[in-house]
Formats: structure tokens, sequence, C-alpha cells
């Protein structure tokens, strides 16, 4: 365990550039080596890399170890736990970060169960405490009803998947120096047992739930796939993107990829209309985020209501086309 | 086709936030009086997968659930809904095992049950939400493994599967036997009805204590040595809810959009 040092942080490569979960890893990874004074790694994995290592060096780490082969272009579950296991058992650090993300949510479990370190997943926030110098992660449970702390005293490497957008993006600074690694382990194929078939894109319509300015979301409540129309036609007026709970997700009334919470998306938006969904803590840790949430339940009594900051208590047949016919007439630039 | 199912008792994941209660002390969550614990939502939709490949292969479904208490409840949940036959693993040794502990004691069990062509389990619990045990249970056993399913089809003696991705999904070929974790998107579990209901309720279920999977307190106690919770606590959530009113419900909404639109 002794042997055991430094922060390495698993990179994503996304459209050619790191992905943001990355450079937030960067950045928690680069507080936590300085806590321990010891340094901060990144391992990049890809067909190619290209110039990706520099602007990790700008991003804050001191070293970057780079693994490049065909059979890594494109997520392979058996090639990058090979390679990531190789390197962890050779480099021995004593922190490995990954994002909680499709990646990251299947790489850290295989990781550790070869590495018999100690993982916590999904992790919101990450800190070195100052007597024992061991990580502690907090993480949410029971859907986001409780936090809990975990550590691992013996355990080594300490590693955690991080939630994507919980801690700030590290800051690029082009003059740091560091140093770049190539990865000479060659991949054993006779290890690559699952193979990937294809990889198929599902697009939804309109604005990008992620990155949409406002999100309207519709529960169990709307009833039906012709009700849900009602949703799509205010999210449309407010040029916005649809969102769900599970259960209409579970019923097909619209696409499983809208789905907002623990196991759905995760979204910010400026504002969240939520249309007749009672606020389950696992729907709302996927909207706590949104600037101004907005509930409209027959239910007074509804959780949502504990997290709006604006709320009707009315049948959502009777408010949302008003509310619809009003914005056309408030936003006439917006059909 | 030989299909064993790992499922999990939880706390129902459904009661209301403001009934959920923790001694942050014990670092435990005290169960609601009067509200039984339930299959693990994901472990249940495991149940649907393997049951919808029976219906196409035939076969055979074990499942198996490791806990305290009535654990064969959910079981018994399990044959209602198509499974065979079940296994309780309880024992005094079992409790608070990390997901190192409960991958070995899953294994033991496995090992002894021997002979399957497919071990699934849920991407992770409703509980603790760890996420791991599936993983791990597939190092232990040596077969590959794949994790967040969202349609399982066996197809010449191989596994297709599609992982859900955040974006659409990937379609993966994994051989027999191996381990697939199953995420919400296979789909709605079917209701256990009729016949069913029935035979769930005559059947015997076995309870296996670690001596009868082989599984030795030295190595639980190593298995279990990785992880460990240090303290627990209830977020504040302390958000005022301004109640927008009118003379009819689309009055509201008019005075809602008004409020609104100074916003955006
Ligand atoms: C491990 C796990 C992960 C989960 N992940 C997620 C997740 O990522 N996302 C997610 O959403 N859920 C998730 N869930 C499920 C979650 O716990 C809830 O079951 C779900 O969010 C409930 O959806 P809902 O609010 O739409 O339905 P309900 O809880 O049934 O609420 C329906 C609401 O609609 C209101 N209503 C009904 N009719 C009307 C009407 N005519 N007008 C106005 N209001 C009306 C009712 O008052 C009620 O409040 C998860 C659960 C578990 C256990």
């Amino acid at each position: 365990m002794a042997n055991h040092k430094g922060v390495l942080v698993c990179g994503e490569i996304a459209d050619g550039k790191l992905a943001p979960i990355t450079i937030e890893l960067l950045g928690v990874g680069r507080k936590l080596a300085d806590e321990l004074t010891e340094e901060l790694c990144i391992l990049l994995m890809g067909g190619k890399t290209g110039g990706l290592d520099k602007e990790a060096i700008a991003y804050g780490a001191d070293q970057v170890y780079v693994a490049e082969d065909s059979l890594l272009d494109g997520y392979n579950s058996d090639a990058y736990t090979q390679v990531t296991a190789n390197l962890c058992q050779e480099v021995l650090p004593s922190i490995m970060l990954l994002g909680h993300t499709d990646v990251g949510c299947d790489l850290a479990p295989r990781l550790n169960a070869r590495l018999g370190g100690g993982l916590a997943m999904d992790c919101m926030g990450l800190s070195i405490d100052p007597a024992t110098k061991v990580l502690v992660s907090t993480r949410p449970i029971f859907g986001g009803n409780a936090y809990a702390t975990v550590l691992s005293k013996l355990a080594r490497p300490q590693m955690a998947t991080l939630r994507q957008k919980t801690v700030p993006p590290a800051e690029r600074n082009d003059a740091r120096q560091g140093q770049v690694i190539p990865v000479e382990n060659k991949i054993d194929p006779s290890g690559l047992k699952v193979k990937v078939i294809d990889r198929i894109k599902e697009e939804v319509e309109g604005v990008k739930l992620e990155d949409a300015e406002v999100v309207v979301a519709g529960g169990r409540g709307i009833g039906s796939a012709q009700n849900f129309e009602m949703i799509r036609e205010l999210a449309r007026v407010l040029g916005g993107s649809v969102g769900a709970t599970r259960p209409p997700c579970d019923e097909g009334w619209t696409p499983v990829m809208v789905q907002i919470g623990q196991s759905g998306k995760v979204v910010s938006p400026k504002l969240y209309i939520a249309v007749a969904l009672s606020g389950a803590m696992s729907h709302i840790v996927g909207c706590l985020g949104s600037k101004v949430i907005v509930a409209i339940n027959k239910d007074p009594e509804a959780n949502i209501f504990s997290v709006a900051h604006l709320g009707i208590v009315a049948d959502f047949k009777e408010v949302l086309p008003a509310l619809t016919s009003k914005f056309k007439e408030l936003l006439p630039t917006q059909k | 086709m030989h299909t064993i199912v790992c499922i999990k008792q939880v706390l129902d994941p459904e009661i209301p936030p403001a009934k959920f209660k923790i001694d942050p002390e014990g670092k435990k969550v005290i169960p609601p009086p009067g509200v039984p614990p339930v299959i693990s939502v994901f472990d249940e939709r495991a149940v649907e997968a393997a049951c919808r490949l029976k219906d196409k292969h035939k076969g055979k479904i074990t499942v198996i659930s490791m806990g305290p208490g009535k654990v064969a409840d959910v079981i018994k949940h399990a044959i209602a809904m198509g499974a065979d036959d079940g296994f309780v693993l309880q024992d005094p040794a079992f409790e608070n095992l990390d997901s190192f502990g409960t991958a070995y004691v899953l294994g033991k069990a496995i090992q002894k049950i021997g002979g399957y062509d497919l071990v699934l389990c849920g991407r992770y619990s409703a509980d603790w939400n760890n996420g791991q045990v599936g993983s791990i249970l597939a190092e232990i056993l040596g077969i590959s493994v794949v994790t967040s399913a969202c349609d399982i089809e066996a197809v010449d003696k191989k596994l297709r599967v599609k992982r859900i991705l955040k974006d659409g999904y990937e379609v993966l070929e994994a051989p027999m036997p191996s381990l697939i974790t199953v995420s919400g998107e296979i789909g709605l579990p079917r209701l256990p009805a009729g016949m069913r209901l029935m035979i769930a309720s005559k059947k015997q279920i076995p309870v296996w204590k670690a001596q009868d999977i082989g599984a030795e307190p030295s190595a639980l106690d190593k298995a279990n040595a990785h992880l460990e919770v240090t303290g627990l606590s209830v977020p504040a959530r302390k958000t005022e809810c301004e109640f927008v009113t009118g003379n009819t419900p689309g009055e509201a909404a008019d005075n809602l959009a008004l409020k609104l639109v100074k916003l955006m």
C-alpha cells in the first residue's frame, strides 16, 4: 500500500477532444494530488490521440500515458480493461478517477474487480481526509434520499467515478510542463472475448436534452402517448426539449433516451417544467441543477413542490393548453 | 439454456421522501413500519430478461438472493414471474458485506449450482447503488461480462446484447456463459398471475448457509475489506414554492406564463 502513489485519471475522448468530464476530473484530481503532494497522471486511450496529450498537460496533468492501438478506437470493454489494469499494476496509483459515464460505469467496476481496490460509484464529492490522507467520497444512495461518505482504509487503488458537472472544469494553462509516456504493452487479443458489432446513435428530435435551456418533463400522470403531445407542444413553443420520468419511457409514450434522473440523464436548464410527476428523489437528482423549477400537479402534497420554485395545483389538462397559448402570445418570435 | 439470476431484496424505493429516515450513528436506513421490502428494480428486470429468453428457447431459470429476513419473498416473486428454482443465502456471516464480499458469496453459490449458460444481475441496486457486484462476480467466475443491457438474445450458442448508452446503444456479441447486468430500458417486468402464483406460494425455498456453499470466514473477511461507510446524511431541501393561482386553472396558467417570460 505504501508503494501506491499519485492520482491517475482515466481520460475519455469525445469527437477528437478531451471529454468535459475528463477536464473536470483533471481539476479535482489536481487538487487531490496537491493535497497529497503527489503527482497527477492521466491515461489516454484511442486509435489515435493526436495532440490531446499537450492539452491534458495544460489542464493540469504532470504525466500523460498514451495508449494508441486500433483496438482502442472506440470503447471496447475487454481491451480498455486490459490496458488500464496493466498500467495500474505498473504505475500503482493511490487514487484512480473515472467519469460516471457509459465508459466509466462499465470500466471502473471491471478494473476494480481485477485490482482489488475500493471503488465508490456515482460520487458527487471527493476530498482527502487531512489526518489519514485517504480519499473520502460522497455519493447519493437510496435514489438520492440520502448521502453516504465512504472510504477505503487499506485497499488500493482508491477508486471513484464522478458524476458529470459536479465540479468545475480545470483551468487551462498552456505554459504548464509535463511528460508524455507512451504505453508500450501490446494488447493480448486472446483476452478480447466480447465483440463490438455495432454502435447505434439515436437522435431525439429538437434541441439536445443536456444542452437545452428549457426542459418540459412529463410523468405518469400524463396518462397516454396522445396526451404527451401536449408536453411536446409546450416544449416546441418554448424552444426547449422534452423530458420524462421513468413510467412514460416504460410505457413507450416517449423514447427511453429522454428519461431524466438517477438512471437517466442529468439536466440543468434555466427552466424545468415538471408536469404530472410526483418528484421521486431518483427523478429529482436529474434536474436539481435547474435554475427555476416549475411544478404542475393536481396533488398539493406531491414531493415535487418541495423542490419547485413555482407551482400550480391543478389538472394538467386544464393548465397546459392555456399555458402553451399564452406563451405563443408572449413569445411571438417562436412558433 | 440455464440462466441464474441474482436478485436483492430492498426497502421499497417508492416510499415518499418524507418517510425516509436514517440512523446516522448506526449508518443505517430505518425502514418505515408496515412497508414491505421489494425486489430491487433492475433485478426484477433481470428476471424479466431471463423469462423472455426462456419463452423463446425453453430451459431453466434459477434465482438466488442473499440477505437477512424474508428474502424468500423475492425469490417467490421471481418464481411467480417464471423462474423454476430458487435459493436463499442467509448466514450471520453474510451481513453487512461490501461488493467484494457479496460477489464472493454469490460466486460460491453459483459454483455450487453449476451448469449455467448465463448469469444475470441488475445494473445496480435500488438501495446502495454500488453498481459493481456483477463485474466482480464475473471476474470470480472467470467469465465475460457485459453491463447495462437493454436487450439480450441467444443466437447459435452466443449472446447478442444491446448495451444502453446515453445517446443510443451498442450491439455486442458475448460467449456463453457470460454475466450480463440488466438496465431498466429492457422494459417492464411481467406481472405474476394465475397458476404461477400458486406454484410460487407452494414452492419450498432451501436456505444455504456459509458452510453449505463452502464460504470461508477468512476469505469473507478479506473480501469484505475494500470499502467502508463512514457517514450517512439526508440532504436538506428548503425551497419555498410559490403557488400561482387564478379563478380558473387556465387563468393560473396565464399568470404563470407572465411570471416566466420575465425570467427568460
Ligand atoms: C434504482 C432506481 C432508479 C430510478 N431511476 C429513475 C430515473 O432515472 N428517472 C425517473 O424518473 N425515475 C426513476 N426511478 C423511478 C422513481 O422512483 C419513480 O417511480 C418515478 O420517477 C415516478 O414517476 P412519476 O413521478 O411520473 O410517477 P408517479 O410517482 O406515479 O407520479 C404521478 C404524479 O402525477 C400526478 N398526476 C396524475 N394525474 C394528474 C393530472 N391529471 N394532472 C396533474 N397531475 C397529475 C399525481 O398527483 C402524481 O404526483 C428510479 C427508481 C429506482 C428504484
